[in-house]
């Protein structure tokens, strides 16, 4: 016990300091992305309330930009809440690896599973060893501080900047395509680029109004084709890469 | 301006609904795979889902976002080609650094949006 609360200190504070360590990298990445954010927020007509709010409670970086999107549109609940489905499903898979074992603490851990996002993932992914809960704990809440200063700082360089700046929501599609290049490395995905083409094209015949929406379904529908379709031909296990 | 042309500010209300429903939502899909881990990590379908998945939902919102903006009344078709053209041609040649990609592509919509007739 005496030994225990001698030394506990001293390896926490380490293991705090490690965290923080880690979060610099994606931090550099999350401030400027976060400040874009609270710009584009306020040029859009958001009131600046929502950025914290969004950047706190609603933490997934890219589909953030959309929502502000959305939202100055008035875009429907079902759309909203389908589109995050779909843009985030692919947190369902950081489970697998993520070390939210080391986390005892039910609040604690709640907090760690809300602030799982891709660049958390991809720190824990990069060192898989050695991780502890105030390594884990300091690490994401670092991350998610670096992304809501950025948004403030948005929010101050919006209100210094007068009136609204022509053309600067060109950013959200840019982002968006970057995203897109960023995932069709390999031959293998330019199918599911191909089959959203065609997602987004019956979508616009078939509901002009609920592209999106509608573009998703079709999409998951066609993807699901795809899927059993291959199965019969045996053709998955290459694609599945296991 | 994409999608908001014609829009004012949005309700406090619809705000704070939009940002329960991103918690619930993406809170379920990264909380629920620790419960049911093995099960899913056993699931051929969700495996090459998650394979398939990202690359066709990103393009599909690129897509969409592109066809809004083209949609816009005040917008150009050349300016946004020639926009879209600058933020591939520096994700692919520079290095695939997300930043100066978007910030590329948007200073050169800005300036032909602004300075450009």
């Amino acid at each position: 016990m005496n030994n225990r609360s001698w030394v506990a200190p001293q390896s926490r504070r380490h293991e705090i300091l490690t965290g923080l360590k880690l979060g610099i990298g994606p931090g550099l990445g999350l401030f400027p992305l976060g400040i874009a954010l609270g710009l584009l927020a306020l040029q859009s007509g958001l009131p600046a309330w929502a950025v914290p709010a969004l950047s706190i409670f609603g933490y997934a970086g890219s589909l953030e930009f959309l929502m502000i999107d959305m939202m100055t549109a008035g875009t429907g609940l079902l759309t909203i809440a389908v589109t995050t489905f779909f843009v985030n499903f692919r947190h369902v898979f950081y489970a697998f690896s993520f070390p939210l074992h080391v986390v005892k603490n039910p609040i604690a851990k709640f907090y760690s599973m809300h602030a799982l996002i891709d660049e958390a993932y991809a720190v824990t992914a990069a060192n898989p060893t050695g991780w502890t809960a105030a390594r884990l704990l300091s690490l994401q809440i670092s991350m998610h501080c670096y992304w809501v200063a950025g948004g403030l700082v948005g929010i101050a360089i919006a209100t210094a900047i007068p009136g609204t700046i022509a053309g600067l929501d060109f950013a959200l599609l840019a982002l968006f395509i970057t995203l897109t290049l960023d995932a069709v490395r390999t031959r293998e995905q330019l199918p599911s680029l191909l089959i959203a083409t065609a997602a987004f094209l019956a979508a616009l015949l078939i509901t002009p109004n609920q592209i999106i929406f509608a573009g998703m379904i079709i999409f998951m529908a066609l993807l699901t084709i795809r899927y059993f379709t291959a199965r019969r031909k045996g053709g998955l296990y290459d694609h599945a890469g296991n | 301006m994409i999608m908001l042309a014609t829009s004012g500010i949005p309700a406090t209300g619809y705000i704070i609904a939009v940002l329960a429903i991103m918690f619930v939502v993406t809170f379920t899909l990264r909380a629920l795979p620790f419960a049911i881990l093995a099960k899913l990590r056993e699931s051929t379908f969700v495996n090459v889902m998650a394979l398939w998945m990202p690359a066709g939902i990103l393009g599909l919102l690129a897509i969409a976002l592109f066809y809004s903006t083209y949609s816009s009344p005040e917008s150009e078709l050349w300016k946004l080609l020639v926009a879209v053209v600058v933020t591939v041609a520096s994700h692919l040649l520079l290095g695939r650094r997300t930043l100066a990609s978007i910030g590329l592509g948007t200073l050169t919509y800005v300036v032909l949006v602004n300075f450009v007739s």
